[in-house]
């Protein structure tokens, strides 16, 4: 299998990893969920650095963010699928 | 391992003694992994044969390490505290000192104090063990008289430990500590589920496990509760996870510590919020051990051998600190974006799983798991790798912590002296 560019812990996850160096825009990023070993394709909408997370989805403002196939906090704005998702557009729930 | 034209014979010697490891592993009987270690007075093994001029107090660094000066090959563990401390911070005080010095890869140890009576409690303390210990208090002597007594008695120490040899003990009686640093995401994918897949080998053979962390569990208390073997000790843990969340956090806090919890690496690495990295750090229990009991910070296991949880602050110098005061004799430490951290009586084996952070700072790391996000790497590898790597730690090789002189020795202090 082609190294991905993408890793997400559980089906039931709305955003993925970024786990290459310098993902650029435009990017047909190649994505494994770790669970089941499943894989698919998304589109970067933007550069992404390593480490940071893309929504799988689109999301609106107030929807739960998923990931380990749990709840990690709130998207603070609108995220569309293929973009970068942090603290700019997310939010924990606790403080 | 990079070789030149003066290299005689190390790679030969290195490749034969990982061939066996390699055969244990590959066959997946990890009882047959052995250590040779020190079996110290009261059973424990050791790792590290150190010879410690411990400070009591503040006052009496400058002796300590004077007298660490003078006798080459003992080690001095300055620190700030130790004066007018009360209640159960002095209790957390003493447990520490004492659980430092009692550590089994503790030979022997000098207490040095500025007066006799606490100096006292930490030498009675350590003596329970068996080992040779000896106090000195400053004051009535001053320090230049104080130096030269405690040089005398450290130099017979470490002639006296030199000669104590290695004997083979089994993997399964070391103690084994882990807890993360400068997380970021991929700690969760790679370093802390390689720290969780080597648990889930190596605690049902017999070793002694601690993970801790207590405010990095928010977002993630459902499932470390469920974890707990226990309907008692899921209360017990709940109500000191409860207890950190309502005395420290929500009693202090001015913000929403959105700049502490995460911090600003985690920020950088990834990682959103308290949640998303709570959820990476659980990784490093692995998915099939409960834990037997929720200990006080520093407090040494009791209910034999298993998992335990202890209760930690996330600063990592703080929490290897109260492991080590715990009894555990190896870390295991899972890092992100390139925790540099060290312990001066216990390895720190550091794991990363972050290319960048691979390629940038390759000297901090003793375990590469990028295999993991490229996809060539399992878990299952990973696991036995570092589980090799612990065995390596313990029959002596130096981490990179140790070589690079990480020594990060910080007393937990829960509130202002008197």
């Amino acid at each position: 299998m082609s190294i991905p560019h993408l890793l997400v812990h559980s089906p039931k996850d709305i955003c993925g990893v970024v786990v290459v160096e310098d993902l650029k825009a435009g990017t047909d990023m190649l994505g494994v969920i770790t669970e089941n070993d499943t894989t698919f394709h998304l589109k970067a909408k933007m550069d992404i650095p390593i480490g940071h997370k893309v929504a799988l989805k689109d999301l609106k403002a107030g929807d739960t963010v998923w990931k380990y196939g749990e709840d990690v906090g709130k998207a603070i704005a609108d995220v569309a699928a293929g973009e970068h998702l942090h603290v700019h557009n997310m939010k924990t729930k606790r403080w | 391992m990079e070789m030149n034209s003066l290299q005689v014979n190390s790679d030969k010697t290195i490749i034969a003694a990982r061939a066996q490891t390699q055969a244990a592993l590959k066959s997946g009987d990890y009882g047959k992994l052995a250590v040779s270690g020190w079996r110290r007075e009261n059973k424990r093994v050791g790792v590290r044969n150190h010879v410690v001029i411990l400070p009591l107090d503040d006052l009496s660094n400058s002796a300590s390490e004077a007298v660490a000066n003078n006798v080459k090959g003992t080690l001095a563990l300055p620190h700030a505290y130790g004066r007018l401390q009360f209640g159960a911070d002095l209790d957390l005080f003493f447990r520490t000192l004492i659980g430092i010095g009692s550590n089994p890869n503790v030979a022997a140890c000098v207490v040095i104090g500025i007066e006799e009576g606490w100096t006292k409690r930490v030498v009675d303390g350590i003596a329970k063990t068996g080992k040779p210990v000896t106090g000195f208090g400053i004051e009535g002597h001053g320090d230049i008289a104080t130096i030269a007594r405690a040089s005398y008695v450290a130099k017979e120490y470490l002639h006296w430990a030199s000669e104590l040899r290695r004997e083979e003990c089994a993997m399964s009686e070391l103690w084994v500590s882990t807890k993360c640093g400068e997380s970021d995401t991929t700690t969760g994918l790679s370093s802390c589920p390689t720290v969780g897949n080597m648990y889930d080998k190596l605690i049902p053979l017999g070793i002694y496990g601690v993970f801790g962390e207590t405010s990095e569990i928010t977002g993630a208390e459902h499932l470390a509760k469920e974890r707990a073997a226990s309907p008692e000790i899921a209360d017990k843990w709940y109500k000191m996870w409860k207890a950190y969340q309502d005395d420290v956090i929500e009693a202090h806090k001015t913000d929403d510590l959105s700049d502490s919890q995460p911090t600003k690496g985690n920020i950088a690495g990834g990682l959103t919020t308290i949640e998303e990295k709570a959820l990476g750090n659980l990784e490093k229990i692995g998915r099939k051990s409960k834990f037997i009991d929720a200990l006080e910070p520093a407090e040494a296991p009791a209910k034999g051998p298993g998992l335990y949880y202890m209760d930690t602050s996330s600063a990592a110098a703080e929490c290897v600190t109260l492991m080590a005061a715990g009894g555990y004799v190896v870390h295991t430490f899972p890092t992100g974006q390139g925790n540099v951290i060290g312990n001066p009586i216990v390895p720190v084996i550091k794991i990363t799983g972050n290319p960048k952070t691979m390629r940038t700072m390759a000297e901090h790391i003793d375990v590469d798991v990028t295999g993991i996000l490229r996809r060539d790497q399992t878990l299952e590898t990973a696991g036995d790798a570092l589980i090799g790597m612990i065995q390596r730690t313990a029959n002596g090789r130096l981490t990179a912590a140790e070589a690079l002189g990480h020594r990060e020795f910080v007393i937990t202090k829960l509130y202002r002296s008197a």
